[in-house]
């Protein structure tokens, strides 16, 4: 029976992403290399930003990635509540610091662009507050993990504290936007002609965030395989201890 | 339920955790906040607003780990847990408890703080307004931070960490209609979506709190 | 291949290009090192279960 329940078991989910890991890391170091070489090198500068706007590549698939990374944690979290599995679970955990570490290159590009280009390194825009705010979300998520010892308390929680948030997160995007309007540029991959970025940027920038996405996906398999294992050593441990 | 009211009001207050500490806290914060920024009223008038919330709002978390430690400590939450009363309800008035013995005081107070920071006379019934439906939300909110921290042995710096991050709408509208008051501007946006969210948060996350409670207490 | 000219904003681009490229790096660095010592310790874990009998 082909469903996707079954790559719930963990043995079954770490051999099929062993066979599959190499060809998507493999895939997400050529588009990255390729998207990022194709944006640094042989795209012209913009005639406002100058050649900054090749910051671009970094920091979109960065913003992108760390939303879709918690949204992603979510999705998990919810299977978790619904129908247990260890391995949604521990993909949420997984997927954590990848998110948190994707918010801050959003967060410290987005203050290298800031700086030449509105005029300060930081400003209390919505967008970078929102991100901001976010980035808190993560490190509070990660805290809980941290903190608790027996796994699936700590799955329970942190999946709680996953959905609460979330609505906290968005609710917290309404507000901010409410509380004072920003510099921030317009959506850059809006399907809005006139908002979107010109065609030269739009190529290499997809390519960056495949390869953002497939380094995601690469990053979530090795590092759930890594919290599978250490959750089976754990539970090991716990019984030697006790025979 | 009226008697678990009581007797967790009455534990606050002998704990000293009730209506003294939480004052004491709150009128610190405003002492502080004019060596660090200068004495000039003007300036002090523009922040009053915000500081004033910020101080409810740190004053409200300081107390936020006792709600649950007492309980947990001596076995009564395992009690609560399996007595007839639903846990969600019992999570509501541990909520409501926590909610009148340490930000009904600062409500009460306010106005006299607000005097401290030269707040315009325009100012003082937005103000009180604000905080009387805006503390409420951060007292449930609080409590299902205490509730998903109670087993952790130093939950403290934990819990700010998860809890300021969910405080951050509930400030922004709480300080906003503060603010827009005190400037004799409309407040009605504000209000309007701080009342939503107090309700919001008062009618859903007890429940989120109670299946919390529960995963601590398997 | 050669340089582009990044002209008055070189040095914003370089580093921002730095900052990203090192924590990504930083980051796989970090879950390849842990990937391969836990799944290590698995191994000698399961294999002293064992030897001991227990299993």
């Amino acid at each position: 029976m082909a469903s996707i329940w079954r790559y719930a078991n963990p043995r079954k989910f770490i051999e099929t992403t062993d066979r599959v890991l190499p060809w998507v890391s493999t895939a997400a170091l050529a588009a990255l290399v390729a998207g990022l070489a194709w944006g640094f090198f042989f795209t012209p500068d913009d005639y406002r930003q100058g050649s900054t706007v090749k910051i671009i590549y970094l920091h979109v698939p960065a913003a992108l990635m760390a939303i879709n990374i918690w949204i992603m944690m979510l999705v998990a979290s919810l299977v978790w509540i619904v129908r247990r599995h260890h391995v949604s679970a521990l993909a949420a955990r997984a997927a954590a610091p990848v998110g948190a570490v994707m918010t801050v290159i959003a967060l410290v590009t987005g203050a290298i662009w800031g700086q030449p280009m509105w005029g300060t390194w930081w400003a209390w825009d919505p967008r970078l507050t929102s991100f901001l705010i976010l980035f808190l979300f993560y490190l509070g998520y990660m805290a809980l993990w941290a903190a608790i010892e027996n796994d699936d308390t700590a799955a329970d929680l942190t999946s709680v504290l996953c959905l609460v948030g979330s609505v906290f997160a968005l609710l917290s995007r309404y507000a901010v936007n409410f509380w004072n309007q920003g510099l921030h540029q317009g959506a850059s991959l809006s399907l809005d002609k006139e908002e979107h970025v010109a065609d030269v940027f739009y190529y290499p920038l997809l390519l960056c965030i495949a390869g953002f996405v497939l380094l995601f996906i690469a990053l979530v398999f090795l590092r759930t395989q890594t919290e599978i294992r250490a959750r089976r050593m754990r539970a090991l441990q716990a019984r030697e201890r006790l025979g | 339920m009226i008697a678990l009211l009581g007797r967790d009001m009455r534990l606050a207050v002998r704990a000293g955790g009730g209506f003294g500490l939480g004052l004491a806290f709150f009128l610190i914060v405003v002492t502080l906040v004019p060596f660090g920024v200068g004495p000039q009223s003007a300036l002090l008038a523009r922040i009053a607003p915000g500081i004033l919330w910020l101080g409810a709002l740190l004053a409200c978390l300081l107390s936020l780990d006792r709600i649950f430690a007492l309980d947990w400590e001596d076995g009564s939450l395992d009690l609560l847990a399996t007595s007839p009363l639903p846990l969600e309800a019992a999570v509501s008035i541990k909520a409501l408890a926590h909610w009148l013995t340490s930000a009904v005081p600062l409500i009460v107070a306010a106005p006299l703080f607000a005097l401290l920071l030269s707040l315009p006379q325009a100012g003082y019934v937005p103000l009180v307004a604000s905080l009387a439906l805006g503390t409420p939300a951060l007292g449930v909110i609080g409590t299902f931070g205490a509730a998903l921290t109670v087993g952790l042995k130093r939950g403290g710096l934990l819990l700010s960490l998860l809890v300021l991050p969910l405080y951050v709408p509930t400030l922004i509208f709480g300080a906003e209609m503060a603010r827009r008051g005190t400037e004799g501007l409309d407040t009605t946006t504000p209000m309007l979506m701080l009342a939503g969210i107090s309700f919001g948060v008062i009618a859903v996350l007890p429940f989120a709190s109670a299946a919390v409670l529960r995963v601590n207490l398997r | 291949m050669m340089m582009p000219e990044l002209g008055k904003y070189a040095g914003a681009v370089l580093s921002s290009y730095a900052v990203a490229i090192g924590l990504i790096v930083a980051l796989i660095v970090v879950s390849v090192l842990r990937a391969r010592r836990v799944k290590r310790d698995l191994e000698e874990v399961e294999n002293r279960g064992r030897g001991n009998g227990t299993h």
